[in-house]
C-alpha cells in the first residue's frame, strides 16, 4: 500500500501519568489528596444533589433537612412544571438558536482559518490582526450597537436577530488556525493532486485532522449561545419566542421564593441537554482541550 | 488549477502520484487565484465581524457622546457630559468598585482554587476522569440555573447554608438580602461555578510540563513541594497568565447572577458594570450613557491586559 497518511498523534488522556513520568505516591499521600477531592466533590455535587432531592420533595418538606431523600419522591412535580410554563417552545428555541449559530459558525470560520493559515494574499496578516482584536473585546460592549443593527433590520423578535450577530466567531477562528497550521502540507498537496480544490483539502484532510479542536470550539459555543441571557432578553419580547435561559429567568421571578421544588424542576430541566452533549463529546472534548493550542 | 488526470480519494493513487512526481509535491497555483481564493475564504466571517463587532466598538464610541433614547430620530451631541454625569454619581463609583471588587474576588478564588485542584489531579491517581467531569458540570449549568439554586441554598431563614452554619454554632448573615453580603455571596457562586473550566486549563498546562524535568529533580533530591514550587509554578506560569487574563475579562462581564439573584440590590450593592449598562440603555432609555459605560469596560478590560502583560515578564518563564 502507498503511503497511508500516518494517524495523528494521539493525545494522551488527562489523569494518566505519561510512563517514566510516574509518581510513586505514599498511601498517606494518595490517602489525603482523595480526601481533598472528596471534599471538593462534596462542594461541587452536594447543592446538585440538594437539586434533585428537591425537585422530588412535596413543597412543605422543601427546607426539611432531616428529610435528605424525599419518602414519597413527588414525580407529579415534573409534569406540573413542565404545565407551568411553554418549556417545549423554550427547549426549541434555544437548541435550534445555539445549533444555527455553530452551524453558521462552523460554516465561516472554516475557510476563515483556512485561508489565514493555509493561503497567502496581500492584507493577510492585517486581516487576521483585526480578527485578533476583536476577540479582545467583550461581547457586551456591542450590544447596543447591535442591537440598534437588528432593530434597524426589523428583526427584534425573530430567530434571525438571535443567531446573525454570532454567526462568526473570532475565537473560533484564531483556534482553528492553530489547529490547521499543524497539519502537515503532504497532506494538502496529495488531495491537490488528487484534483481536490481548496474547498475539498477543508472538506477531505483540515476538518478530519482537526477534529478534536472543532469539536471543543463547538461544545464551548454551543453552551455559551444556550446559556446566554443578556442578547436574548434584550431582542426578544413574546413568549414565542423566549430561550430556556429567560423563561427560567421569568419562572424564578414568579415562582422563586415560594415553589421551590417546581423551580428546581425547573433548572433540572434547562441544564439536563448541556449535561447530555458533554456526555457525548466528552472524549472528543479532552482531547480538543489538550491539544487546540490553549496550552501555556 | 492543477489539471491531473488522477480521480479524487483514491489513496493508492493519491500515495504513489505524491512519491513519483516530487516536482510536483509542492504545487505552484497562479498566484492571483490563490488571491482571490484567499479573499472568498476569509470573507464571510469578517463580513460578520465588521457588521457585528467592528462597526459596533466604533459606533459605542461615537453613541458615548450623544443623548439620545433609541426612539428619537436624531441623537443629541453632548460631548464629554455623558462620562462626567457617570464619574460625578455616587451610584457609578459604587458600580465601579463593585465590580472591582467582585473581579477581585472570583479571579483570586478561581486562581488558588482551580491551581489547587489541578494540582491535585494531575497526581495521576485513579478516579481522576470522576472528578474532572464532576467539577466541569457547573461550568456547563447555565448560570440562571446555577443562580436559582443558589437563591435556594442562600435563604437566610431556612437555606442549607444557614441551617449547616447554625449547627455549628455560626450566625448566618442574611446573604443576598444584605448589603454587606451580597457581594460575596455572589463572588463564591460565580467561583463555583467556573472553577472547573479553569481547572481544566491547569490541568492542560501541567500535563505539557514534560516529565524529565521532575525526575531530573527528584534525582537531585528535591522534595515534592520544592519541585512545585521551583519547577511545576514557574513552568507553569504561561497558562497562569492566561487564566488570569481569561478570569479577569470574565469576571468583568459578570450580568446573569446579577439579573437574576440581586438585580443589583440590595441598594446597589451587587450593582455591576455590565448589569449597569443594561439598566441604563435597556430599561432607562439613556443609550448615550450606557455606551460610555461600555467604553469604560472596554478601556478598563484593554488597559488590565496590557498591565498584567506588562507585569508578567516578572513572573511569567517561557521555557
Amino acid at each position: 500500500m502507498g503511503q497511508t497518511p500516518p494517524q495523528q498523534v494521539r493525545t494522551r488522556s488527562w489523569g494518566v501519568r505519561r510512563p517514566g513520568g510516574g509518581t510513586r505516591i505514599a498511601p498517606l499521600t494518595a490517602a489525603a489528596i482523595y480526601a481533598l477531592l472528596a471534599a471538593m466533590a462534596l462542594v461541587v455535587g452536594f447543592p446538585f444533589f440538594w437539586m434533585l432531592a428537591t425537585s422530588l420533595k412535596k413543597l412543605p418538606d422543601v427546607f426539611v433537612f432531616s428529610q435528605v431523600l424525599p419518602p414519597e419522591p413527588q414525580w407529579g412535580n415534573y409534569l406540573t412544571a413542565w404545565r407551568k410554563a411553554p418549556f417545549a417552545r423554550y427547549f426549541f428555541n434555544s437548541v435550534f438558536t445555539a445549533t444555527a449559530i455553530l452551524a453558521l459558525q462552523f460554516a465561516t470560520i472554516i475557510p476563515a482559518a483556512y485561508g489565514f493559515a493555509r493561503l497567502r494574499f496581500p492584507g493577510r496578516d492585517l486581516l487576521f490582526l483585526l480578527v485578533l482584536a476583536t476577540m479582545m473585546v467583550p461581547v457586551q460592549v456591542t450590544f447596543i450597537p447591535a442591537f440598534v443593527v437588528v432593530s434597524r433590520l426589523g428583526w427584534t423578535d425573530t430567530y434571525l436577530a438571535l443567531i446573525v450577530p454570532f454567526a462568526t466567531s473570532a475565537f473560533g477562528i484564531f483556534l482553528l488556525r492553530q489547529a490547521f497550521l499543524q497539519v502537515h502540507q503532504a497532506f494538502v498537496d496529495a488531495a491537490r493532486l488528487d484534483g481536490c480544490g481548496h474547498l475539498g483539502v477543508m472538506r477531505h484532510v483540515m476538518v478530519p485532522q482537526t477534529a478534536p479542536a472543532l469539536i471543543t470550539f463547538g461544545l464551548f459555543s454551543f453552551v455559551a449561545h444556550y446559556n446566554d441571557l443578556f442578547w436574548p432578553l434584550v431582542v426578544t419580547e413574546s413568549q414565542r419566542m423566549r430561550t430556556i435561559t429567560l423563561g427560567l429567568a421569568s419562572f424564578i421571578e414568579f415562582e422563586g421564593g415560594t415553589r421551590w421544588n417546581e423551580l428546581m424542576v425547573a433548572s433540572l430541566f434547562a441544564m439536563l441537554p448541556l449535561i447530555l452533549l458533554f456526555l457525548a463529546t466528552q472524549r472528543f472534548f479532552i482531547k480538543g482541550m489538550a491539544s487546540s493550542g490553549i496550552k501555556g | 488549477m492543477q489539471q491531473l488526470d488522477v480521480p479524487a480519494r483514491d489513496p493508492v493513487r493519491k500515495g504513489r502520484a505524491a512519491r513519483r512526481t516530487p516536482a510536483l509535491r509542492r504545487p505552484r497555483f497562479a498566484v492571483p487565484g490563490e488571491w482571490l481564493a484567499g479573499y472568498l475564504c476569509v470573507l464571510p466571517a469578517l463580513l460578520v465581524i465588521g457588521v457585528f463587532a467592528l462597526f459596533p466598538v466604533a459606533y459605542s464610541l461615537g453613541l458615548s457622546l450623544f443623548k439620545w433614547d433609541l426612539v428619537a430620530p436624531e441623537a443629541t451631541f453632548v460631548g464629554l457630559r455623558n462620562f462626567e454625569t457617570l464619574f460625578a454619581s455616587d451610584e457609578f463609583r459604587r458600580v465601579l468598585r463593585n465590580t472591582l471588587v467582585f473581579s477581585l474576588g472570583t479571579v483570586g478564588l478561581i486562581v488558588a482554587g482551580a491551581l489547587g485542584l489541578a494540582l491535585l489531579l494531575d497526581v495521576g491517581l485513579r478516579g481522576i476522569a470522576f472528578f474532572r467531569a464532576l467539577f466541569f458540570i457547573p461550568y456547563l449549568t447555565p448560570m440562571v440555573a446555577v443562580a436559582a439554586l443558589w437563591m435556594f441554598l442562600y435563604d437566610p431563614q431556612r437555606g442549607l447554608i444557614n441551617v449547616a452554619l447554625g449547627l455549628v454554632g455560626l450566625p448566618g448573615p442574611g446573604w443576598l438580602q444584605s448589603t454587606t453580603w451580597a457581594l460575596p455571596a455572589l463572588i463564591l457562586v460565580k467561583t463555583w461555578k467556573v472553577v472547573g473550566y479553569y481547572t481544566v486549563l491547569f490541568l492542560a498546562g501541567l500535563q505539557s510540563i514534560p516529565p524529565e524535568v521532575h525526575e531530573a529533580a527528584r534525582v537531585d533530591g528535591a522534595s515534592g513541594w520544592q519541585r512545585v514550587r521551583h519547577i511545576t509554578l514557574p513552568l507553569l506560569s504561561p497558562m497562569t497568565l492566561f487564566v488570569v487574563v481569561i478570569a479577569v475579562i470574565g469576571s468583568f462581564q459578570d450580568f446573569d447572577q446579577v439579573f437574576v439573584m440581586t438585580r443589583g440590590g440590595p441598594v446597589d450593592s451587587t450593582n455591576v458594570l455590565v448589569y449597569y449598562l443594561y439598566e441604563q440603555a435597556f430599561q432607562n432609555y439613556r443609550v448615550g450613557l450606557g455606551s460610555a459605560v461600555a467604553v469604560l469596560l472596554l478601556a478598563l478590560l484593554l488597559g488590565f491586559t496590557v498591565v498584567q502583560l506588562q507585569l508578567s515578564r516578572r513572573w511569567v518563564h517561557y521555557q
